[in-house]
């Protein structure tokens, strides 16, 4: 029982058919190139902008690797489609914008349930609705953590830039297979579709991770089970013989469901919530620049995090202290790591691609005598480093 | 007495015995269907660890899983055969079947099956057509009869139902029969052709639900279901030569294809095949 991606064969064809080197690409084939080197051999998706070019590098790509590349008839279909492809030992993936993910949320709560990793790749737009649909946005920050219905845990990363695209999403594929959990990419359509600089390693500098499997009869006949103690059950695959059985609803360790035993529901779902609570190590991923002594920080995720940067180093140059944090894993938020710096500063500006929503994050662990103000900009277009620096100004 | 019943029939080998009794309602079809499943697979000597069973939501979605002893996958409603396609890609060689009712396959998941069907991909699906939408109790569905009473229709159903079938067949499956639960011979043959066929093959199984659809359409006992659907069965051959006016209300039964086309996991592999051999990829 394997999980392919992993055979000395992939890896010979990784090998010679992407060359270590600086390529110039858009940012949503440098998130196909990292999910490509992450093992992912399963694509199942619904076009939509401004996420396109990710399923045409799958398409053109994943047949050279031996990998399968399905265009399915909605985005309903598609997660549904990974779904099953990852409980017989693909690695799998998707990539939509708002609209689409909007579609997939049920079946994300599906896979939440169920216990089954995939990487979707949210390429966010402005909306609501249709929007800007060519546009870049940062508005599904809460779409990624409670869109789906019901008590349920999420891991969601965001890069800031084309080359953080292919070591995230290899990243948001090491976490699903770690954890046995989807794992929401939230990148945005001005990356998408920036063509900037990207270095492509060698096979060798990526590690990578696979799902554990049952080691014996016994852990394969308890396929939501916890013999390990760290919340993630081993995953017996289908195809094998143990005749697993998996369902959305409320299900007992050996995947039977019991729906009307109200301990059973608790343990379940409070062990899926543990499994993600617990190894914060696994996922738990900032950046920080100049905290040490910043009196004024400003927190930024995604695509604004890099004209946040620009302030920042702008201020610095006329001697504001100025500091950025940068939450790579979004979803949970890095609170406590939030919560030291919030002690520390006097002014918290928060920008963002929308009327403010990770701000609502970054609230809940600050105290109310830090100044907290939201730097918002909607339209289509991104922050400006001057934008964001006139208000690191206002607040100096 | 369970445990008695249980021990001598003979396909119980095939169940999953920590799940049942069933949650069926007595006289309810799902038990012919699953007999018929069961029989199909052990007539064609297939091992349960060469199965995938998937289904969606609602009563019929329990026919086989968790009953029948495979891997099963019990997926969200209306998305079964999506979640399938799935499964097929990932394990090739094996026979992946969908049992799922009406309301689950061919109204909510009405644009998964005849995409699967365009698409040929070699999945088999039993769909089990009872009128209505029993679990959630009795709502009108896209196959209950015009002017038949449900929840949602009390005094009468004025749409048309679906003719789930036709539209498969006319969709590109390789392979589509219909028959009744008054059909169970016939039945376990179109489930074994719909097994062996490589495509897409549905097999429709119409089916009494006494409970929810023939209590308010004066069919309470489920031998009354029986003898209707007996009395109102048409061979496809004969119903050829009929009307629409006198077809109406009448279930015609048969196969309505059975033919080859490219199937969409070979073609997969085959295009995979071309693309390494294309771009020098192949271990020499």
């Amino acid at each position: 029982m394997i999980i392919r991606g992993d055979e000395p064969e992939q890896l010979r064809l990784i090998r010679k058919l992407y060359k270590p080197g600086n390529y110039f690409l858009q940012g949503n084939e440098a998130v196909a190139y990292g999910a490509l080197f992450a093992g992912c051999r399963f694509y199942a998706g619904y076009p939509i902008t401004p996420s396109s070019e990710i399923a045409e590098t799958m398409a053109r790509e994943l047949p050279k690797l031996g990998g399968y590349y399905l265009q399915m008839e909605d985005e309903i279909a598609s997660i549904a489609a990974m779904v099953g492809a990852s409980w017989t030992g693909l690695k799998v993936m998707t990539a939509t914008a708002g609209p689409g993910f909007s579609l997939m949320q049920e079946n994300l709560g599906y896979a939440v349930m169920t216990e089954t990793p995939l990487v979707l790749v949210d390429v966010q737009r402005s909306g609501p609705s249709t929007g800007q649909a060519t546009k870049g946005a940062q508005g599904d920050f809460f779409q990624a953590r409670w869109g789906t219905h019901g008590d349920h845990p999420i891991v969601a990363v965001s890069p800031i830039s084309g080359q953080d695209a292919f070591w995230e999403t290899i990243r948001a594929f090491n976490i699903a297979e770690r954890l046995r959990t989807p794992v929401v990419v939230l990148f945005d359509g001005v990356l998408a579709h920036t063509r900037e600089l990207i270095k492509i390693p060698d096979v060798d500098e990526v590690e990578i991770t696979y799902r554990k499997l049952p080691q014996n009869e016994e852990e394969a006949k308890l396929p939501f089970g916890d013999p390990h103690g760290d919340g993630v059950p081993p995953m017996p695959l289908f195809g094998h013989g143990y005749f697993t059985h998996v369902t959305g609803s409320t299900h007992k360790e050996n995947g039977l469901r019991d729906v009307y035993t109200p301990e059973v529901h608790d343990r379940l779902v409070r062990r899926i919530h543990k499994k993600i609570e617990g190894n914060r190590e696994v996922y738990e991923k900032y950046e920080e620049h100049f905290t040490d002594d910043a009196e004024i920080l400003v927190v930024s995720w995604g695509v604004t995090a890099r004209p946040a940067l620009g302030a920042v180093l702008k201020a610095r140059e006329e001697g504001i202290k100025a500091g950025l944090f940068v939450p790579k894993t979004v979803h949970p938020f890095p609170g406590e790591r939030m919560r030291e710096l919030g002690k520390r500063v006097r002014a918290i500006l928060v920008p963002e691609m929308n009327l403010g929503q990770m701000i609502l994050e970054v609230q809940r662990f600050v105290n109310d005598d830090v100044l907290l103000k939201g730097v918002n900009k909607i339209g289509g277009v991104p922050l400006t480093v001057e934008e964001i620096l006139r208000e690191i100004r206002g607040v100096a | 007495m369970a445990k008695e019943i249980y021990s001598t029939y003979p396909m119980v080998k095939y169940l999953r015995k920590e799940a049942l009794p069933t949650a069926l309602c007595p006289g309810c079809g799902g038990g012919t269907v699953l007999n018929a499943f069961a029989n199909a697979v052990d007539q064609l000597k297939l091992d349960p660890k060469d199965l995938v069973v998937v289904s969606g939501i609602g009563c019929s979605a329990w026919i086989a899983s968790p009953y029948f002893l495979a891997d099963t996958l019990h997926t969200t409603h209306g998305r079964a055969i999506a979640f399938a396609t799935g499964v097929k890609v990932g394990l090739p060689d094996k026979k992946v079947v969908v049992i799922s009712g009406d309301g689950d396959l061919a109204s909510i998941g009405g644009n998964h099956l005849i995409h699967a069907a365009r698409r040929n991909i070699d999945i088999t699906v039993i769909l089990v057509n009872n009128f209505i939408y029993g679990m959630t109790g009795g709502q009108v569905a896209p196959t209950t009869p015009f002017g038949a009473k449900t929840t949602t229709s009390p005094y009468r159903n004025i749409e048309h139902p679906l003719n789930v079938s036709e539209t498969v067949a006319a969709a590109g499956a390789s392979y589509v029969a219909r028959w009744t639960t008054a059909h169970v011979y016939q039945l376990i043959e179109s489930i074994k052709k719909a097994l062996q066929v490589k495509g897409f093959s549905l097999v429709e199984v119409v089916s009494q639900c006494p409970v929810q659809f023939g209590r308010r359409n004066k069919m309470k006992e489920p031998a009354e279901m029986l003898r209707w659907f007996l009395k109102n069965s048409v061979p496809i051959s004969k119903a050829k030569k009929m009307s629409p006016e006198e077809l109406e209300g009448k279930f015609v039964i048969g196969e309505f294809v059975n033919r080859q086309r490219p199937e969409f996991t070979e073609e997969l592999n085959k295009l995979i095949d071309e693309v390494q051999e294309q771009f020098g990829l192949k271990e020499v």
